[in-house]
């Protein structure tokens, strides 16, 4: 540890100003922020808040609470390709094949990402920002794993750089820019996005050896095309609720295991990172609106019990890590419960009333991250209206 | 001395006076028909035909027309010139002009036209207004030509219609990017493009 304090010492001076690369200031200051605590403390004048929460400490525990759902992911994407081409496979052997597949895309995304946020941070004089870190753990984990490589990478790019920079880097973005790159790829590539072939490593692939009436859809995709709740099947098993709890079906890497997003929701919650009140509201709204649907609806998918869209799908990955991202969520309280609520409803309107779009999640917190400074503004001028009001009356009064 | 303010008259609204990139005009047509390169090309002719010529008559027109009846002359120049331009499609290029379909139309409402007309025409003698029309123009075709460029190369390979990316991409695996055949990708680009333009130029920068 001394040595390499040592050794950053010694290669400090070159890159301040006169020095031999001063272009590569912030790149330096990144590495060594990121191995060192920052010598530089809170100055004596003025009003501080000190506290030791910050971008880095935040950052570091939503990793922390992606890790279950990440595992689990891994362990799926071998379990799933072992039982398309009908091997045996034990717990380590599916977990390490699941490893190879994801681990790839990680980098991907880390190194095209984190390229472009070096780049800006160089040309802006600034300092490099934690926030990518999340991002680009994030952005793996909503893809199918039979990705191409090189959309991942052109899908992060576009979204640090028409998500985040434009609007001035980490903390200023509009939309959550992981779930700009999942959007990204949906539209601009929809054959390695969607459809039944995607979801499990190697089924697109030619010469790969399937089993016998073995299915790589998602459930959500064999809802679309119509087929009744009690008859889904994943691979070739029917589907049973604590299978959607466990997350036991093929889906994107990170998003299948309710129980595994749950033990993040927990961590999330527990050290004040996310709020409770949007994942709370948007179960609420999810709840809400499938039991309208249950009660009005008409076609075979809407009378699908309205708890199991809690199961299916993105949602419970999308309201726990993607919707409290607290940059583009609502800041007021109130406007927290309505935001929450709203993607709940509007997940799963897209998702049953159109079969075009059987994942909603992503495009109904898109929706309300746009509409987010919207409810803030109302949610603070009723406020503002109900103060002058009680002002009034207690003017008349005196 | 006249010389040169004549040049600056077409040179300006390429670059520092861009009717889309800096005077946020035109945004909707530039939208619809830069899918491909060759409807971009033609649509950006035409512009500048109906721009060029509405320009024109409007200044020689300018001392008679009275003012309150000001706008409903330029739309009978404007429409007569468009319709013009809409019967030289049919009869010479049909099938670009039924790729074109309403946009060609539209040029009637398109916002530089008649804003050139206000803001220039009824205040020039006719050869600057005609410089103006022309430079005005081009600088929306220049715009429509460099986003329509990107959309279609990326979006369909190809550019004016003959494939640009070889097949053996095709093969290892690349794609195309349906994204870029979308409109939302053409604002994403005229929004890259002034972002470029603006960090270039210091004189477009706010303070």
């Amino acid at each position: 540890m001394k040595a390499l304090r040592k050794y950053l010492d010694k290669i400090k001076p070159n890159f301040e100003e006169g020095g031999k690369h001063p272009k590569l200031k912030s790149t330096f200051e990144a590495f060594e922020s990121f191995l060192f605590v920052p010598n530089e403390t809170t100055g004596a004048k003025g009003a501080h808040i000190r506290d030791a929460v910050d971008l880095k400490r935040t950052i570091t525990m939503v990793i922390i609470a992606l890790l279950p759902a990440l595992f689990f992911g891994m362990w799926n994407v071998g379990y799933w390709h072992h039982a398309m081409t009908g091997e045996e496979a034990g717990f380590f052997c599916n977990l390490f094949y699941g490893l190879g597949q994801v681990l790839p895309i990680i980098a991907v995304s880390y190194i095209s990402g984190l390229f472009l946020e070096f780049m800006f941070a160089q040309i802006r004089k600034e300092q490099v920002n934690e926030g990518f870190l999340a991002t680009g753990l994030l952005i793996p984990m909503i893809v199918p794993v039979d990705c191409p490589l090189w959309m991942v990478a052109i899908a992060t790019m576009f979204a640090v750089l028409i998500g985040k920079e434009v609007f001035g880097g980490t903390g200023m973005n509009i939309v959550n820019p992981a779930l700009l790159a999942r959007a990204f790829l949906f539209f601009a590539y929809p054959g390695k996005m969607s459809g039944d072939k995607v979801w499990v490593a190697g089924l697109g692939d030619e010469g790969t050896k399937v089993v016998d009436g073995f299915s790589g859809a998602t459930p959500l995709g064999e809802l679309a095309h119509g087929t009744a709740f009690d008859a889904l099947t994943v691979g070739k098993e029917p589907l049973s609720i604590l299978d959607m709890f466990l997350g036991y079906m093929p889906g994107s890497i990170g998003e299948t295991s309710t129980l595994c997003i749950l033990i993040g929701a927990v961590i999330l919650i527990w050290t004040g990172v996310a709020s409770w009140k949007i994942m709370v509201s948007g179960v609420l709204g999810v709840l809400g609106m499938g039991l309208l649907l249950n009660i009005f609806g008409e076609s075979s998918y809407t009378q699908i019990p309205f708890w199991s869209h809690l199961l299916l799908g993105g949602f419970a990955f999308g309201i726990v890590f993607m919707a409290t991202d607290p940059v583009t969520a609502a800041q007021t309280e109130t406007g927290k419960w309505i935001y929450g609520f709203l993607i709940g409803v509007v997940a799963i309107l897209v998702r049953v009333v159109n079969p075009a779009f059987p994942e909603g999640v992503m495009l109904a917190i898109l929706l309300m991250n746009v509409c987010a400074p919207l409810i803030d503004h109302i949610v603070v001028r009723q406020n503002v209206k109900r103060r002058l009001n009680r002002a009034k009356v207690a003017a008349q009064k005196n | 001395m006249a010389q040169t303010k004549n040049i600056e008259l077409i040179k300006n609204p390429l670059n520092l006076n861009n009717p889309i990139t800096v005077q946020v005009l035109g945004i909707c047509s530039a939208l619809a028909v830069t899918v491909k390169l060759e409807p971009a090309i033609v649509m950006a002719i035409s512009v500048t035909v109906v721009t060029a010529l509405s320009n024109l008559i409007i200044s020689l027109l300018r001392n008679t027309i009275p003012s309150r009846i000001r706008i409903i002359v330029q739309l009978m120049v404007v429409s007569f010139l468009v319709i013009l331009v809409d019967q030289v499609l049919k009869a010479f290029m049909y099938e670009l002009d039924k790729a074109l379909s309403v946009y060609i139309g539209l040029i009637i409402t398109n916002c530089i036209v008649m804003g050139r007309l206000e803001a220039f025409a009824l205040g020039n003698k006719p050869l600057p207004a005609l410089l103006d029309g022309i430079g005005n123009g081009l600088g929306y075709g220049l715009i429509l030509v460099i986003v329509a460029f990107v959309r279609e190369l990326f979006g369909s390979g190809q550019l004016m219609g003959f494939q640009i990316i070889p097949q053996g991409f095709y093969s290892i695996g690349y794609e195309n990017c349906g994204f870029m055949l979308n409109p939302p990708m053409a604002l994403i680009l005229i929004g890259v493009v002034i972002w470029i333009q603006r960090s270039k130029m210091k004189e477009l920068q706010e303070k």
